[in-house]
């Protein structure tokens, strides 16, 4: 059955609350804290930033307080622009990616967690081996059968925009893990970002197993777990639309037999 | 610990290559109760007003049998499908099957008994 509460060594405990620095523009950060390594419950850490020394995003303020006030904490960061998708986590109650999401977007204090719903690694780190993997079980590649062309696989100008709003997705999961219908059946369900980029190989039209793919992806759970509750539209930050792009799968699905 | 790998758990059993055939029924039938549901919501208020005879006498008419027939079979078999599905999401193992097949069971009594009733008030003219 489902479970309503956390287990006993999963409950959320109060943290330490580090020291307030001096300032008029003080702004107070709530952050997960769990170390695998002390067997401890998680705790949520209090730290205080001034305003006027941090820069505009989220992670600003994360990196901040690691290079300045608490080096153990523990998060994926690389590109800072919102195109690598690492350091993807819920901030203010909302899956978003930390470089490009304006503290000036957060109300009141900053709570920040882990993706939801997903095993944690260490602190803001998720594990998303499973993720991946079902990821790369839909084959996101280019598959065909006719002989390689001498150049390349042409496609015409507007078989190319079919793609736009698909083939930018960064992966960093937010959509999937705030998908309650991920959340109850992550191992057989495929979530909302391994169906977009179904869609993306299967609406291709320089691939081949279009067939096949719609094939693979027909079954009561991997597809058709998606009740359109629209949550990973509404999170993306990258704006795209995962549920519309399930819904053209399904379309896809009923074209097929009706 | 099952040494198994990432992938082999994310592909699981593989696709049940089922599942279309539900979702279109579900579209199908949520447009037809769209008219039915109504309907039969009129006919029950309507003979709910009426003395008892001339109630009978309206349930008869099969402008109102016949919608109410295909009111409960079709409200049933989308109902159990419904929740055939709601039963899926939130349940695992026995309990999962166990409950699949109350609900399975109560749709079709509900439609046993719709049905029935509506012959006998049918036919007892």
């Amino acid at each position: 059955m489902v479970q309503f509460t956390l287990p006993k060594n999963s409950k959320v405990r109060v943290g330490k609350t580090w020291p307030r620095p001096e300032g008029r523009n003080v702004r107070k950060f709530r952050i997960y804290r769990w170390d695998p390594d002390t067997g401890e419950n998680p705790r949520v850490d209090t730290y205080f930033l001034d305003m006027d020394k941090c820069g505009p995003m989220v992670l600003d303020a994360l990196i901040k307080i690691k290079n300045e006030v608490d080096p153990t904490l523990t998060f994926r960061r690389s590109c800072r622009e919102g195109i690598c998708g690492s350091c993807a986590m819920n901030i203010g109650g909302i899956n978003t990616l930390a470089c490009i999401h304006g503290l000036d977007a957060v109300r009141g204090d900053v709570a920040i967690y882990p993706l939801p719903h997903m095993p944690v690694v260490k602190d803001l780190v998720p594990d998303l081996t499973h993720w991946y993997a079902q990821h790369a079980s839909i084959k996101p590649w280019l598959e065909t059968t006719t002989n390689r062309p001498a150049k390349e696989w042409r496609q015409s100008i507007d078989d190319r925009k079919k793609l736009d709003g698909l083939y930018e997705c960064v992966m960093c999961a937010c959509c999937s893990t705030a998908c309650p219908s991920y959340w109850w059946n992550p191992d057989r369900y495929l979530g909302p970002a391994a169906l977009l980029h179904a869609y993306r190989w299967i609406s291709d039209s320089r691939d081949e197993a279009t067939g096949e793919r719609l094939d693979d992806l027909e079954d009561p759970f991997k597809l058709y777990r998606c009740h359109t509750i629209m949550n990973c539209t509404k999170t993306c930050p990258k704006g795209l639309n995962p549920a519309k792009a399930i819904a053209e799968i399904k379309k896809m699905m009923v074209d097929r037999v009706v | 610990m099952r040494y198994i790998t990432d992938r082999k758990r994310a592909t699981g059993r593989g696709s049940a290559r089922s599942g279309t055939e539900h979702h279109w029924y579900m579209q199908a039938s949520a447009v037809g109760l769209a008219f039915l549901v109504p309907w039969f919501v009129y006919c029950v208020g309507r003979a709910l007003t009426l003395p008892y005879g001339d109630a009978w006498y309206l349930l008869m008419q099969p402008y109102v049998s016949i919608p109410m027939g295909l009111a409960v079979f079709v409200g049933m078999r989308h109902f159990a499908k419904g929740a055939t599905m709601m039963i899926e999401d939130y349940t695992r193992g026995t309990w999962r099957k166990a409950l699949v097949i109350a609900a399975l069971s109560l749709s079709y009594a509900v439609t046993a008994v719709g049905l029935y009733a509506l012959i006998v008030i049918t036919l007892k003219a």
